[in-house]
C-alpha cells in the first residue's frame, strides 16, 4: 500500500456536527428541504417489529453527552442488509440537547447468518477523535453462540440493550467501571 | 476466504483517544484498546444515497442559506477533489457532507457565542455525492478562525469538517480539512492530536491554481481516503468472526 493511499486521518466531530448532519436539528431551517437524513428509518410499511431504542452516551463523570450523535446500521427482520422497501437500515440521532437522550425508532433485526440480531453503532461527538464502534445486541434474543460478543468476553454485558414488547433501553459509557465494549473492526 | 474484504485500520496513524492537551478528551476517552474482529457482512455493507435526495444548491454554501440573489460573506473558494480508498481507487456514488464556520469564525449553532456575527446569508453546511472517478466539489467562503475553550489561549486553524460514507459502514470517516500555510495549524490541540506530520499533512488542502477561476473564485484541492476494500468478496464472508 502506498503511504499516498493511507486512510486520511480522523478528527473530531467537534461540538457542531449538527449543522453538517442533522441541519435541521441545528436550526438551519428548511435546509435540505428540512429532513435531516437518517432522522426516520420507517419510511413506509415495512413488515417486521417495530422497537424503539433509547440511548444516552455517558462520559467519565457519568453525566450524559448533549453534543453527541450516533449512527447504526442493520439488518431488516430478514437477516438482510436489503435495500428494504419502507425501511432505511440506518439511522442518525443527536443526543438531546437538555437531557442528552436519543431515540431510534425501527425495526428488529433478524439473525445474520451465525450472528444474533444486532445493530452496529458508531458514536462521535467533541472529544471523540475517531468514531467509537460498538454493537447493541437484545437481552431477549438467544445471544449464546455469537461469534462477536465472544470477542467481548466477560464485558459482553455492555452490549445488550434491556427491555422487551418492542421497547428497549441502551446506554453507553464511554469510561468507568462499565465501560461499553468498542470495536477494531 | 479473503483476509480482510476491509483493509484493517492503523489505529496509530489516527489520533489516540486520550489527548490530554486536548481537554474534551479526558472524560470521553474509553480506557480500554478497542477489541479486534474481522468485518463481517455488517460492516462490509452500507447505506447508499442517491443523487435523487440532493437540492440542486446542496454542494454550494455560499448561495444555499442566502435570500435570493444574495450571498454569503468571505473569501470564495471550490473545494474539490477526489474520494479514493487505500488502493487508490475511486470511491463513487457516496456522500459528503460538510460544516464550517463563516468567514468570521462563527457557526451557526446556539452554543456558538463567539463575538464574530452571524452572516445572514451564510448557514454553513453542504452536501454532494461523489462521481463515477471519485471526485467531488464545494463551492463555498473560506471559513476564519476562531477561539476555543481548551483552558488557554487556543485558536482553530481555518477548518471545514468533512464527514463520509464509503461502500461498508467501516469505513465510516469523520475528518477536517485544513487551508495550506495556516500557522494554526502547527498550534492546534486537536491537529496535532494526530501522532505524525505526514499524518497532518493528509488533512491540508492545497491552493489550486489550475482549477482557480480567474477573476472569480479560487480552489482548493482535498483528497480524501478511506480504509481499502478487497477487490473480491467471497461466498463465505460472514464466516469473518
Ligand atoms: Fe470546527
Amino acid at each position: 500500500m502506498m503511504a499516498d493511499f493511507k486512510e486520511s486521518p480522523s478528527q473530531t466531530a467537534g461540538p457542531y456536527v449538527h449543522i453538517g448532519c442533522v441541519p435541521t436539528f441545528a436550526g438551519l431551517q428548511g435546509m435540505y428541504g428540512g429532513n435531516d437524513l437518517g432522522a426516520k428509518m420507517i419510511t413506509g410499511d415495512p413488515n417486521g417489529s417495530r422497537i424503539t431504542l433509547t440511548c444516552h452516551v455517558i462520559d467519565g463523570d457519568g453525566v450524559p453527552l448533549k453534543d453527541a450523535m450516533v449512527e447504526i446500521w442493520q439488518a431488516g427482520p430478514d437477516g438482510t442488509y436489503g435495500p428494504t422497501e419502507g425501511f432505511s437500515h440506518w439511522g442518525r440521532q443527536p443526543t438531546d440537547a437538555h437531557s442528552g437522550e436519543l431515540v431510534f425508532e425501527t425495526l428488529k433485526p433478524g439473525a445474520t447468518a451465525g450472528q444474533a440480531p444486532h445493530l452496529l453503532a458508531w458514536i462521535t461527538a467533541r472529544g471523540i477523535n475517531l468514531g467509537l464502534t460498538t454493537r447493541i445486541y437484545f437481552a431477549d434474543e438467544d445471544n449464546s453462540s455469537d461469534p462477536v460478543l465472544a470477542v467481548a468476553g466477560d464485558r459482553q454485558a455492555t452490549l445488550i440493550a434491556q427491555g422487551g414488547d418492542g421497547s428497549y433501553r441502551h446506554d453507553i459509557y464511554l469510561q468507568g467501571a462499565q465501560e461499553t465494549v468498542f470495536f477494531d473492526v | 476466504m479473503a483476509d480482510h474484504i476491509i483493509a484493517p485500520r492503523d489505529l496509530d496513524w489516527h489520533p489516540k483517544p486520550l489527548a490530554p492537551d486536548y481537554r474534551s478528551s479526558l472524560l470521553r476517552s474509553p480506557n480500554h484498546t478497542r477489541l479486534h474482529y474481522d468485518p463481517t457482512v455488517t460492516e462490509m455493507t452500507g447505506p447508499t444515497f442517491g443523487h435523487g435526495m440532493l437540492g440542486p444548491d446542496d454542494d454550494d454554501l455560499i448561495v444555499n442559506y442566502a435570500q435570493a440573489g444574495e450571498a454569503a460573506i468571505g473569501p470564495r473558494i471550490i473545494v474539490h477533489g477526489k474520494l479514493l480508498d487505500e488502493d487508490g481507487r475511486p470511491v463513487s456514488g457516496k456522500l459528503i457532507e460538510v460544516w464550517q464556520a463563516n468567514a468570521g469564525g462563527r457557526y451557526r449553532h446556539k452554543k456558538d457565542g463567539y463575538a464574530a456575527p452571524l452572516d445572514p446569508n451564510f448557514g454553513g453546511c453542504g452536501r454532494c455525492i461523489s462521481g463515477e472517478d471519485g471526485s467531488y466539489s464545494f463551492r463555498t467562503i473560506q471559513p476564519g478562525p476562531y477561539p476555543w475553550p481548551n483552558g488557554g489561549n487556543d485558536w482553530r486553524p481555518a477548518h471545514i469538517h468533512f464527514s463520509v460514507f464509503g461502500d461498508g459502514f467501516a469505513q465510516r470517516l469523520i475528518t477536517q480539512m485544513y487551508f495550506e500555510g495556516d500557522p494554526h495549524i502547527a498550534l492546534c490541540p486537536i491537529v496535532q492530536c494526530i501522532p505524525s506530520d505526514t499524518a497532518i499533512d493528509r488533512l491540508v488542502a492545497r491552493l489550486d491554481m489550475d482549477n482557480t477561476v480567474p477573476m472569480d473564485i479560487r480552489a482548493y484541492r482535498f483528497d480524501i481516503v478511506l480504509r481499502g476494500r478487497g477487490a473480491t468478496i467471497f461466498e463465505n464472508q460472514m464466516e469473518g468472526t
